[in-house]
Order: structure tokens, then C-alpha cells, then sequence
């Protein structure tokens, strides 16, 4: 063995090693840490970067702030989560075992005040009574105030993980893009590429991704495998040249598989530019895939498992086979005297790594009772102590683990049977067996079952065409691993409809061992009762193994309920340490065997995926469409505030200089009553109905008689669900015999033409009618008021507009300056009105024109605002303001226009239902406040007596309500029970915040111009 | 993500589609007296079986055509895709229009012209 220490002072850490590993040793770079400076190698993670300085603390924990470090290498690590970049780009809860180093690169620790070093939240760790399992749900039971002032301003000081970047501009851009493949497989260790090598050499469209910055999965951190007799590493470079040399192959690195859903639809996070220090402005900081595949191959590896024992979360404190990627990955030692502790073979292979690496073994504990094999050989014949039959009882060590209690064990028991001993060491590498990755498997619904075996849940039935290979299926020799993944490589490419085979098996050289753990699911432990060291399950989450035995004392058996009620595999890495560890207790406390225990559902995403990559491009002014208006450019010139509807911007009003909203509002429904207004309508839907069918379809969609309209008239409908409830109304034309146009509310249009096509399609196929949406067709705009009729003639109308020659609710083709235009006599603010509907491209057109012509006519924009005002003032109701689903005709005092004549309309039978028909509905009225200026909320609840105790009986509520200036005093309408009977009553409007209840009086729903003298100007 | 076999558009992404739920519910007709009971099978009462469903998509997102499924709400598999207004051909289709519970329904009875006549 070559004599390979540790650096006393090199600037890349006093641990690293001279030689070896996958770090270029050209390429030194310096990064930031908890505002100290250090040195690292390109090739580092954070985490290898940190251990080779010799910083383990890294975190606090989530609820009783303990110290932690670092504990695995990869994207199973559930303690080493750190805050990545800075100012907009700070990215909270990274793995430092998966971030790589760059120069420059800034990392803080988390969880953590007012330092890591001294945390004062660590009290939480005295008072470990205060967070029991099922701490959060007892603490619901507690009193209301107590929970809001006394609990949760500690738990939000103390708990949460990391913070999201304050100002949330986040500057970076992320994509999302979509493929078909024929054979995904997910993982690029040996036997992700073997299974590659199958397909690829098929002519299948294959795609390998690997979440790691190089191919080569967990052979990248041993030595002492050896394939087709190179190195693991040499022959997994030129597997890779293989692979990249067919056109036919994609292969992806640093690009996690987080989701598996049905019909084989994969998606990937792919970290594109996160690695660089010059991210090139042409790609995204990440890019998320959306696959779907005709096979999928999941070639995922394993996840070592913790140990349980008192300490085992201390710093210092370490998965085994990371310690082995440490030294042999990153060239770090994580420690510089050692105890190995375990339950199973792998591990023996941990302590030959350290001794190689200079490193003091103190001792290998072993739990079984006569371990035997060639590692074992040969570490005994490198002088290291095996003690078999012991185990680890606690590691002591306040900031970083000290000393390490062993003693004898009763194998089988657990029982300590010998006196305890102690061993000093700085570093603990512990391996409690191996979990298949069985996640992805699992989102897709495929099955998984016991190995009493291996003591580890595999792969059993599969639901999508998927098949798991080598080590997430439990195979855990590097050789069957690789001739499980050839031929399931030619399996998936076969399904795929390829001439496949499976590729040759290469001669593998690897240690003779055993992966099966000792079965031992006691922790053991020689302090009295209830006085055992906390031992850690979940670490995330802070789970102990007495919390799971609490759990069980207290009733919880069923695993899922377990899981919820200590939090145990609820933090974010979604229990990928703890889940077999957790079950393994409950089977012990509950004495059943594991699968009767049952297993937790594996959850999407697999792994934390970004925020940013899941929504890609769609942020900000991409997030949804925007729909703008033809006359759109003048609003914004002309001042115009905007209201959302729908996706459509509308003008809400237009303040002039100096003006409040309510000046705004105020001087343009005055000035509309007074003189005119103009609307742009554009947005309201439109469609356009033909065949020879139309009538008869357009009276089976209203309540009301189409098939009697007369060409050229215009009539107002209304549209029911089948269910007789009001669904939508406006005013519908007939253009010809067999040609209607039909108007719909704006945010209703698209939902009124899907519903009409659904009943064509459906329901009455029989029927020839032919729908067309042609909403963005028209441009239109509406002039209202009494100087209607003199502005459409200063405009230069062909046609005359006098009352006997345009009555109201007609229609006609006409030239307005020029230009061929519909106009519509129909009226929403109960003035004469005229809406002209122009071919979009001449919208802007018309409305300069009209503003110039009715300029000597005091015609005023108004705009949403004021048009609710207007409306208002005449008890127009608005579909979804005055109805919310549960109003028929009825209830809205519009029986008029339900027809008793039809034999069939759709929601006719529903109408006739006793229900519908009920004295005490809620029914809409007006409501007329005592004091003039008061504005009822809307949605305010009626009651009779404001006076009454709680809970007060509630006749309904307030569905519009706005000051009216025309009329110098509010308008509202409202649903009541029983409202239509009530008229003239008085009624009280409770307020909140010990404001006076509101008296009103209820009315008549029409406030202005009762009897529609002003409609013909 | 279901994958979902148009049968004008061919196989599309779930998210072009809307599902239109239960197939083959007929509306009763208006000279049919029903009480509101029976009417409520028509209008409120939906089945959700374990199994083989029949159920109407619309592909909203592309051609707006609305056809039939027998779709297996367990496993998601489609067992078949058939024209609106046909009948299911499959054996499990059809035994799962045979064996729905609304087969012998008053509402469905009385979607069917009555035989004095009237509206047809
Ligand atoms: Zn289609």
C-alpha cells in the first residue's frame, strides 16, 4: 500500500489527501462558509470541500437544535442542509453532499441563532419533554390563545429549515421541455449502463440520466472493484465514450428523476448552470423534463441505512459507505481515529479504506455474533479489533463526538450482557443494511415486498412498463447487478418494438461478502427505562426511537398513522434514512413482522426540486394570457385604471387629474345619465350560431322563446343548468332565418360554448347547428345616454335611428363614417343605447371617431366600475355577482322570463321540482339604507334583530352594493329568505370590529327610472 | 400523466382533455312524470365504481370532440375508446353498462318516449 496522509497545511484542507480521488488537484478554488474563507478542489461537493477543513457542524436541528453534520454523500442526506448564493439568488435547504464547489461560491449553515456554535434553541434539547411525538397534535388540544400566544411564536422561532431569499426577483431563468424516448433509464452507475448499452446498441431512442456531476453511480467511491480487468473507474469512462459515440443515446448528468406518473410520464430536474461560477446568459439555471417513455429501467442503487444508538447524530457520526466515498471519491479523510460500526459485511470494507488512508481504527463493532469473511481477513490482518456480538450503546461529545460506549450484546435480544467499555474516536462510520431505492418503483404504483432475506423491501410487481435492475431490485452484487441490467436493457428496448439483445457481461472482480444485515431491531441500551439516550431515526425531523415506542403506547399501530403522528419520513428527504429503520421498531414494539406492519406510500417529488424548474418560463407576464381589447392603447393613454376579468384587461375607470376612485366614478355615471357615455363592450363573448336547427336549439338552451324571434330583433335570455339553476344570460340576435348572435357574459364565454357543444355533441346529435366563437372578432363599443341617438348621427350614421325606425331590442346592418358596422339597440344602464360592433381591426378607428363626433355632446368614457354603478342603479342583475350557482329565475324575480309554453328546456324539470319553488329561498331584493351615505359591504349578512345572541339567524346577504350619485343615496340588492314577501321591512347588517349594525329597508330591486321612461332617450 | 387516445387526434397528453364523467346517463324527457326522487338519479346520483367506468372526455384542448371511455379507475388503463352516442364493444365495457346500478333506474325508463305519443 502507498503511503497516502493527509496535508498538515495545504490550503484545501488539513484532511485531504496527497493523492487520488475525482477532484482535479489543478483547479483550486475558494469558497465561503458561514462567512469564513476555505479552500477546495473542482470535483468537490460543499460537504467534501467542508470535511476536508475539518468542519463536521454544519447544522442545527429541526426541533431540538442539536448539533449535525455531515452524514452521507449524496442526495440522501437529511442533516447537511446549508442557504446557497446570496441577495435574490440565495437558495435555501441545498445539500452540501450534493452541491458542487465553485469559486466564490457562499453557503451559510441553517436553523441556527444566533450562532452554530452556540445556539440558543438548543434548550429545546433540555426540555425534550415539551416535543413528544404527536407534540403538534397535542398542542391543538390546548386552549385557542395559548396555542397563538405562547406556542407558536416559539415553534416559528425555533423550528423551520431554511429561509427563502428575500427579495423574490429571482433573476435566473428555468425552462421546461418535453420528450418522447423509447427506453428512459434512471441512474448511471454500472448497471444503469449496462442496461444502456442493451438498448443503445438496439437503435432505440434511449436516454440515461444520473443526478451526479460524472456517470459512474456508487462504483465511483470504491477501489477494490474491477471490471473487465480495468479499474471500475477506467472501464465506466469507456462505457460512457460507448455510449456517447450512438447518435441514438442522450446521455444526462447532473439530472434527478423526481417524478413517476402514470402511462410511464417521467420528469426530470436538470441542474444545467448551478455548477458554474459564469453562467452563460443562453441556458437556464435549470431545465425540467417532462418524458414519456415506452420503457422505463430504474437502475436507482440503494441507501445505506443508519444505526440506531444514543448519539448517533452527533458530528463525527457517519453513514459508512460515505466515509468510504470520502476517502476514496474526494481523497478527505472525515476523521483521524475511528470506530466502524455495523451489522453487516460492506461496512469491513469502510475500515480497510481508513487504515489505507491513515487513518486509526480503533475497533469494528460488529452486532452478529460470528461474522466471517474475507474483508474480515483482512482487516484482522491489519490489526484492526473486531468485537463481534457488541454494539455501540451511546457517542458521547458534546459538539463532535469523543468517546464511544460499547458493550456485549445478546445477539438476538439486544440485551447488554457484558460491561460496557469505552473507545475514544473522532469519527464513527456506521452501516445498518441497505434499502433498495424502491421510490420511483413505488409512485408509479408498482408493488414491493419483503425480502426476510436481504431485510429490505424490493421490487415485486410491476403497474407501468418499467422494470427496476441490479441494486434497486435488490440485487446487490456488482456482477448480477450488471447481467440483471443487460437484460432488462434489451427487455425495455424489445417492448419498445426493437431488435434487442442483451449486451455481454463483463468479467467483474469484487470482494467475496454478505450485504444481509444482522436482524436486530431493538436499540440496545443498559440505562434504566425511559432514561435511554436519544436515538436518532429521523433526523430531519428530529424522530427518536422512543418517540415511535410512545406512539405505540399510545395506540398508533397503523404505520401510516405512526408516520403522522411523530413526523417520522414527513421532512424533505422523505424518509430515505429512516422509513425501514422506523418500521422496524414498530414491528418490535407491536411484534408483527414487517410486511404486516405495512409500508408508508413513496410521494412525489422523489427529491426537492426548485420551485422555478416546475414552473419554467410561466412566471410573471407568461403566467397566463393576457387578453387586451382593440381600443386598449387609448385606455392606457387616456389614464384609464384596469380591472381583471378573466384573462381580459378592462378599463375599471378613468381618473382624471386630481380625481380619487370615487370622483372618478362619480362624475362619469352622472355624466352618462346626463349627457352619454362610452363603453368599450369588447370582451363580452360572442358566438355565432348557424344552421337549420339554430331556433329550435337556442330554445332548448334559454328558458325563454327564440324560435318567435323576429329577423332583425334582439332578445334577452337566460341559460340554466340542468339542474334550473341560473348559469348565465345575455342578449342573443337573429341575424337570419337559420343565424343567430348570440352575447354572453365576458367571464362566462368560454364555459357557454363548451356547454352549447357539449349538448350538441352529447345529447341532441341530431340537431344541425354550427357554433363559432367570435368573440375577438368584433371590436365593441357602446354609446349610452341621451345624446346617444345625436352622437351616432354627428358620427355619420347610414341608417335612421329614430325610435320608430330603430326600436329598442333591434338590430342593423349600417356604415358608421364609413365603415360597415352591427348595431345593437339594447340597453345594460337603462338609457337609450347603441352597441356598434365593428371587424376588430377597426375598433381604435371607431372609438376616435366617436369620442371626436360626440365631444360637443359631453360624451364620457366610463368604465367597469361605472357599468356596475349604472346597472346597479336599475337592478340589472350580473350573473355570478347576483347568482352563485343556488339562484334559479325564480329566486331572482325573473318568472317572466321562464316559459311555460315549452315542452323542454334545459333545467325545465328541475324548476318544477317542490324545492325549487319554496317560500323561504333566498330571493333577491333592493335594499335601501336609513342613512343615505352608508354603503352596505358587500357580502354583509341581513338579520331582523341585531340584538339577538349568538349564532344570530341570518336571512342572507348582500350580493351588490354601491353609492349611487345619481340618486344621492346607496343602491344594494341582496339574497333573503323569503325576500319577495318582505318588502318594506327593515333589516340589520351586523358589522365586525364593533362598528354600529347598518339599518336598511328592503325594496324594490330597480332604483332608478322605474318605469324605463328613459330607454328611448 | 394519463396518455389518452384521441380518436380524431391520436394519443395526447391528459392535459388537452376534460373528463365528462359518468356515460351514458339519459336525460329523462319532460312528458315522462317522474317524481323529484327518480329525477334525482338523472341529475344528482353519480356512480364511482372500483373497476371498469364508463365515462365521456372531451378533447378540449385540441379537436373539442366528445367521445366515451371504458377506463379502468384502478389501474388507469383505457379498455377502449368508442364514438358518443355508440355502445361500448369491449367485454368489460360492456358488462360495465350492464351491470350499472342505473340500468333499472325510473329516470332511465322515463328517457325512453312514452308510447301515448307527445314529444319524441
Ligand atoms: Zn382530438
Amino acid at each position: 500500500m502507498s503511503k497516502n496522509t493527509p496535508h498538515k497545511n495545504s490550503k484545501q484542507g488539513n484532511m485531504r489527501l496527497d493523492n487520488g480521488g475525482r477532484i482535479d488537484r489543478q483547479k483550486p478554488v475558494t469558497f465561503r462558509f458561514d462567512g469564513k474563507t476555505f479552500g477546495g478542489f473542482e470535483g468537490d461537493t460543499l460537504a467534501s470541500a467542508l470535511l476536508a477543513n475539518g468542519v463536521h457542524l454544519v447544522g442545527r436541528s429541526f426541533k431540538y437544535h442539536r448539533p449535525r453534520g455531515i452524514l452521507t454523500a449524496g442526495y440522501d442526506e437529511p442533516n447537511a442542509l446549508v442557504e446557497i448564493g446570496q441577495g435574490n439568488q440565495q437558495a435555501p435547504n441545498i445539500r452540501a453532499t450534493e452541491a458542487m464547489i465553485h469559486e466564490g461560491l457562499t453557503a451559510r449553515s441553517q436553523n441556527r441563532w444566533p450562532s452554530l456554535g452556540f445556539d440558543i434553541g438548543a434548550v429545546n434539547s433540555l426540555l425534550g419533554r415539551f416535543f413528544p411525538a404527536g407534540f403538534y397534535y397535542k398542542t391543538f388540544m390546548f386552549p385557542a390563545f395559548f396555542w397563538k400566544r405562547v406556542y407558536e411564536p416559539i415553534i416559528r422561532n425555533a423550528a423551520g429549515l431554511g429561509r427563502a431569499a428575500k427579495d423574490q426577483n429571482d433573476p435566473d431563468r428555468y425552462e421546461k421541455t418535453h420528450r418522447h424516448t423509447d427506453v428512459l433509464i434512471v441512474g448511471g452507475g454500472v448497471s444503469g449502463l449496462m442496461a444502456a448499452l442493451s438498448a443503445g446498441q438496439s437503435g432505440a431512442r434511449v436516454m440515461l440520466v444520473d443526478d451526479a456531476n460524472e456517470l459512474g453511480g456508487w462504483m465511483l467511491s470504491e477501489t477494490n472493484t474491477h471490471i473487465d480487468g480495468m479499474s471500475a473507474i477506467d472501464w465506466i469512462k469507456a462505457t460512457a465514450a460507448t455510449l456517447n459515440a450512438m447518435p441514438n443515446v442522450t446521455v444526462m448528468t447532473r439530472t434527478q428523476c423526481f417524478g413517476y406518473m402514470d402511462h410511464n410520464f417521467l420528469t426530470l430536474a436538470e441542474k444545467v448552470t448551478d455548477h458554474l461560477v459564469e453562467r452563460p446568459a443562453h441556458l437556464p439555471r435549470q431545465r425540467m423534463w417532462k418524458i414519456r417513455a415506452k420503457h422505463v429501467v430504474l437502475a436507482q442503487g440503494n441507501h445505506e441505512r443508519p444505526l440506531i444508538f444514543g448519539g448517533n447524530d452527533k458530528p463525527g457520526v457517519m453513514m459508512a459507505g460515505a466515509v468510504r466515498s470520502y476517502i476514496n471519491r474526494y481523497a478527505v479523510i472525515p476523521g483521524r481515529r475511528a470506530v466502524v460500526y455495523t451489522n453487516n459485511d460492506d461496512a469491513y470494507k469502510t475500515a480497510l479504506a481508513l487504515v489505507d488512508a491513515g487513518v486509526k481504527v480503533a475497533a469494528i463493532i460488529d452486532q452478529r455474533p460470528a461474522p466471517s469473511s474475507v474483508l474480515m481477513s483482512q482487516a484482522m490482518a491489519r490489526n484492526i479489533t473486531v468485537h463481534a456480538g457488541h454494539a455501540v450503546l451511546d457517542a458521547k461529545g458534546t459538539r463532535h463526538v469523543g468517546t464511544v460506549k460499547i458493550a456485549a450484546i445478546n445477539p438476538k435480544s439486544g440485551d447488554v450482557t457484558g460491561q460496557p467499555f469505552y473507545l475514544d474516536a473522532d469519527l464513527v462510520a456506521m452501516s445498518g443494511g441497505f434499502t433498495p431505492v424502491v421510490n420511483l418503483h413505488s409512485q408509479a404504483r408498482g408493488k414491493i415486498t419483503w425480502d426476510e432475506d436481504q431485510l429490505c423491501f424490493r421490487p415485486s410487481e410491476y403497474h407501468e412498463a418499467c422494470l427496476s435492475v441490479g441494486a434497486c431490485n435488490g440485487i446487490f452484487g456488482v456482477k448480477d447487478a450488471m447481467a440483471d441490467a443487460a437484460k432488462a436493457g434489451s427487455v425495455a428496448a424489445t417492448a419498445a418494438g426493437f431488435k434487442a439483445s442483451a449486451a455481454t457481461t463483463p468479467d467483474v472482480s469484487e470482494p467475496d461478502m454478505v450485504m444481509r444485515p444482522h436482524l436486530l431491531w431493538k436499540m440496545p441500551s443498559d440505562a434504566v427505562k425511559g432514561m435511554e439516550p436519544k436515538a436518532f431515526v429521523d433526523f430531519q425531523n428530529d424522530v427518536t426511537a422512543s418517540d415511535i415506542k410512545l406512539a405505540v403506547r399510545e395506540g398508533y399501530h397503523s404505520v401510516e398513522h405512526v408516520k403522522r403522528y411523530t413526523t417520522n419520513g414527513m421532512a424533505t428527504d422523505q424518509g430515505k434514512m429512516s422509513n425501514i429503520n422506523a418500521l422496524g421498531i414498530l414491528s418490535d414494539q407491536l411484534g408483527k413482522p414487517i410486511p404486516e406492519v405495512g409500508t408508508t406510500t413513496f410521494r412525489y417529488p422523489y427529491t426537492p426540486t426548485t420551485f422555478g424548474a416546475i414552473a419554467g418560463r410561466d412566471i410573471k407576464g407568461l403566467f397566463d394570457t393576457q387578453r387586451l381589447t382593440r381600443m386598449d392603447a387609448w385606455h392606457r393613454a387616456n389614464g384609464a385604471e384596469y380591472e381583471h376579468v378573466g384573462q381580459w384587461m378592462r378599463a375599471w375607470y378613468y381618473p382624471q387629474s386630481g380625481e380619487t376612485m370615487e370622483d372618478a366614478v362619480k362624475r362619469e355615471v352622472k355624466k352618462t345619465r346626463t349627457h352619454a357615455g362610452i363603453l368599450d363592450a369588447s370582451t363580452l363573448g360572442k358566438i355565432d350560431i348557424r344552421g337549420k336547427d339554430a331556433a329550435e336549439f337556442l330554445d332548448r338552451l334559454y328558458t325563454n322563446m327564440f324560435s318567435t324571434l323576429k329577423i332583425g330583433r334582439c332578445r334577452y335570455g337566460l341559460m340554466l343548468k340542468d339542474d334550473g339553476m341560473v348559469m348565465d344570460d345575455g342578449v342573443t340576435t337573429r341575424l337570419g332565418e337559420n343565424h343567430f348572435h348570440m352575447t354572453t357574459t365576458t367571464g362566462g364565454a368560454a364555459n357557454v360554448l363548451g356547454w352549447m357543444e357539449e349538448w350538441l355533441q352529447t345529447e341532441w346529435p341530431e340537431l344541425d347547428v354550427y357554433l363559432t366563437s367570435v368573440t375577438e372578432e368584433w371590436a365593441v363599443t357602446t354609446v349610452t345616454g341621451p345624446n346617444a341617438r345625436k352622437i351616432l348621427e354627428a358620427a355619420g350614421c347610414s341608417v335612421s335611428l329614430a325610435d320608430d325606425a330603430f326600436p329598442f331590442m333591434s338590430y342593423q346592418d349600417a356604415n358608421l363614417a364609413g365603415l360597415p358596422v352591427r348595431i345593437f339597440r339594447i340597453s345594460f344602464t337603462g338609457e337609450l343605447s347603441f352597441e356598434i360592433n365593428i371587424k376588430a381591426r377597426h375598433g381604435m378607428a371607431l372609438w376616435q371617431h366617436l369620442m371626436t363626433a360626440g365631444a360637443p355632446f359631453g360624451l364620457t368614457p366610463y368604465g367597469t366600475e361605472s357599468m356596475h354603478v349604472l346597472r346597479a342603479e336599475k337592478g340589472f342583475i350580473i350573473v355570478g355577482q347576483e347568482t352563485d350557482g343556488s339562484v334559479n329565475p325564480h329566486d331572482l324575480g325573473m318568472s317572466w322570463i321562464v316559459s311555460k309554453k315549452k315542452t323542454d328546456f334545459i333545467g325545465k324539470r328541475a324548476l318544477e321540482r317542490k324545492s325549487m319553488a319554496l317560500d323561504n329561498r333566498k330571493q333577491l331584493v333592493g335594499i335601501k339604507t336609513e342613512d343615505p351615505k352608508m354603503v352596505v359591504p358587500e357580502g354583509a349578512h341581513a338579520v331582523l334583530d341585531p340584538h339577538q345572541s349568538y349564532p344570530m339567524e341570518m336571512l342572507g346577504q348582500v350580493t351588490s352594493s354601491y353609492y349611487s350619485p345619481n340618486l344621492g343615496h346607496s343602491v344594494a340588492m341582496a339574497l333573503l329568505k323569503g325576500g319577495h314577501a318582505m318588502k318594506g321591512q327593515t333589516v340589520w347588517f351586523p358589522m365586525i370590529d364593533g362598528k354600529k349594525p347598518i339599518k336598511a329597508v328592503i325594496t324594490d330591486t330597480v332604483f332608478y327610472d322605474p318605469k324605463g321612461d328613459r330607454i328611448n332617450g | 400523466m394519463l396518455l389518452i387516445d384521441c380518436p380524431h387526434c391520436g394519443l395526447r397528453d391528459e392535459t388537452e382533455f376534460a373528463c365528462g364523467g359518468e356515460a351514458h346517463i339519459a336525460r329523462p324527457l319532460a312528458e315522462n312524470a317522474i317524481t323529484d326522487a327518480e329525477f334525482a338519479e338523472y341529475l344528482f346520483w353519480r356512480d364511482n365504481p372500483k373497476g371498469v367506468f364508463l365515462e365521456r372526455w372531451c378533447h378540449t384542448a385540441g379537436c373539442r370532440q366528445w367521445f366515451n371511455a371504458a377506463r379502468d379507475t384502478v389501474t388507469h388503463d383505457f379498455i377502449e375508446i368508442y364514438a358518443m352516442g355508440s355502445m361500448p364493444a369491449s367485454k368489460a365495457g360492456k358488462a360495465a353498462f350492464a351491470d350499472a346500478w342505473r340500468r333499472n333506474t325510473a329516470s332511465e325508463a322515463a328517457a325512453k318516449p312514452s308510447s301515448k305519443g307527445g314529444k319524441s
